[in-house]
């Protein structure tokens, strides 16, 4: 288990409000732009400063959120359920800043990757699951304060409405809607706006925000439950 | 007894021995839950665990160690398994003809002429035998229809086991073609590294033995012309239609061994090149 840095006000990250504990922009080496960063121990080769890891937006939805000015609510210490945690490279950045994060992921090829992730990080449990079955792992995820989905599916409006189940009252669904997984040939926005019609029947849409140029045909939601 | 306040739902460790992670992996893996409940005071609650920060030390160590096994066994489940099914379904039904034109010779010499292969074998199987020569022709096409109905299964093994390999190529492919092709690279590994002009013609070798066996005509192409996408496209534009399809097929496998997610725009694409490929020169 990590330390909870959630009381800790001073990470010399001089963060700006919507930033949660634990995420900041650090210059990397010569760079003159600073980057998005969390502290932990590197994963996949992103650069490093000291503790800090560079949070490639272009690699990571959650990344581009905040790149993008993004409120995600999502505060330093808080329980995470991640739906599609893929071979835990976002994941991983989340758990940087979280008290725990319960990673979700079906496929068993990033799994393996996710499980090489969650060996250096105590607060990361990787989930072989289908987060369509929400059943099927509410036996080990306990009640979170946020659930972040990502899943390359047909129907992703129906799994977070499945998933909310978990979320808190007071708790934040962060979604990445994939245009494609949903129609490949319909125009994203059209696409984007029946999966918010389906997702506003259970959730209260808070923000919505395209993520390009760093993800193409992707749609960032903030939302809460309703 | 009365009902308590909800329904009680049981968490992951209970009943569990804190080390037994085996036990622990078959707790996550089959069991259910309706709805999530405040396991880590539960846990510490039932003795569980001392503290919050120790059950997480402890479910850190059980999902870690279900997920690393689980991957691991889907892993050595698939692939080589489904190359041993689809040999020994090729085998079953090899043998079960062989047979059947054994028992269709042997029966001709002694009842009425009938039909040869399989269905002339079924017929046999069921016919009442006089004597011990007629029992052994019987005997032995009733082998012939048990060895066809086993080659039947192996298949519906074969083609439910692909779909779950590589979910990708079995969508683009059919789940029989996408099990061929993994059979013939020797898995999902060397196929997904295989140039799709590799793909392409891969079991043209297969034909070009049989050939030399003289059981087949010389091979022009691979597996892959069994695609209704090849079969289908006038012969002008097989080749055009053979190179699309491999193309698709071989990033799908790509997907399949390396993301191993699904993705349903795959076969949108794959159908709109077919498309066009086919309408193109005519007006």
């Amino acid at each position: 288990m990590s330390d909870d840095r959630s009381g800790s006000t001073d990470d010399g990250s001089g963060n700006s409000p919507s930033l949660p504990t634990g995420v900041t922009y650090r210059e990397f080496g010569d760079e003159s732009e600073a980057r998005l960063a969390t502290r932990g121990r590197p994963v996949y080769g992103e650069r490093t400063e000291g503790e800090w890891r560079l949070w490639d937006p272009r690699r990571s939805k959650v990344g581009a959120m905040y790149e993008k000015g993004l409120d995600l609510r999502l505060g330093g210490g808080k329980k995470v359920l991640y739906l599609g945690a893929a071979s835990g490279t976002t994941a991983s950045h989340v758990a940087d800043f979280s008290r725990c994060v319960y990673a979700v992921e079906f496929a068993a090829r990033p799994v393996r990757d996710l499980v090489g992730v969650a060996e250096d990080r105590s607060n990361l449990f990787p989930l072989l699951e289908d987060a369509r079955k929400p059943a099927s792992y509410a036996h080990v995820v306990e009640p979170v304060d946020a659930l972040i989905q990502d899943v390359a599916t047909r129907g992703q409006a129906g799994v977070a409405r499945a998933n909310q189940r978990f979320l808190a009252d007071d708790g934040v669904l962060i979604l990445t809607v994939k245009a494609r997984s949903e129609d490949v040939t319909g125009d994203p926005a059209d696409v984007f706006e029946s999966v918010l019609a389906d997702l506003r029947e259970a959730y209260e849409v808070l923000d919505t925000e395209r993520l390009e140029p760093f993800h193409d045909a992707h749609l960032a939601v903030v939302a809460r439950p309703r | 007894m009365t009902d308590g306040p909800s329904t009680e739902e049981r968490g992951w460790f209970e009943g569990l021995t804190r080390g037994d992670l085996d036990g622990a992996r078959e707790a996550i893996e089959t069991g259910t839950a309706e709805s999530p409940e405040n396991w880590p005071t539960r846990a510490v609650a039932a003795g569980f665990a001392a503290d919050a920060a120790d059950y997480y030390d402890a479910l850190g160590e059980a999902t870690r160690h279900a997920a690393r096994e689980g991957v691991a066994e889907r892993e050595l489940s698939d692939d080589q398994q489904l190359i041993h099914a689809i040999r020994a379904m090729d085998d079953a039904e090899r043998t079960a003809n062989e047979l059947a034109e054994r028992v269709a010779e042997w029966a001709g010499s002694r009842f009425e002429e009938g039909e040869a292969g399989i269905e002339g074998a079924r017929v046999i199987a069921e016919r009442e035998p006089h004597g011990p020569g007629d029992e052994r022709v019987t005997d032995l096409a009733a082998r012939v229809v048990d060895l066809d109905a086993e080659a039947a299964r192996l298949r519906a093994f074969t083609e439910r086991t692909a779909g779950s390999v590589a979910p990708n190529l079995a969508a683009l492919a059919g789940p029989a073609l996408a099990a061929r092709l993994i059979a013939l690279a020797g898995g999902l590994k060397t196929l997904a590294r295989k140039p799709s002009g590799t793909l392409q013609v891969l079991g043209a070798e297969e034909a070009l033995f049989a050939h030399l066996r003289g059981q087949a005509t010389s091979p022009k192409h691979g597996v892959i012309y069994t695609h209704e996408y090849v079969r289908g496209t006038r012969p002008g534009e097989r080749g055009s239609a053979a190179r699309a399809l491999a193309g698709k097929l071989s990033i799908a496998a790509r997907i399949d061994h390396y993301a191993g997610d699904r993705r349903p725009e795959l076969e949108k694409e794959l159908d709109a090149r077919i498309e066009r490929i086919r309408t193109r020169g005519e007006s």
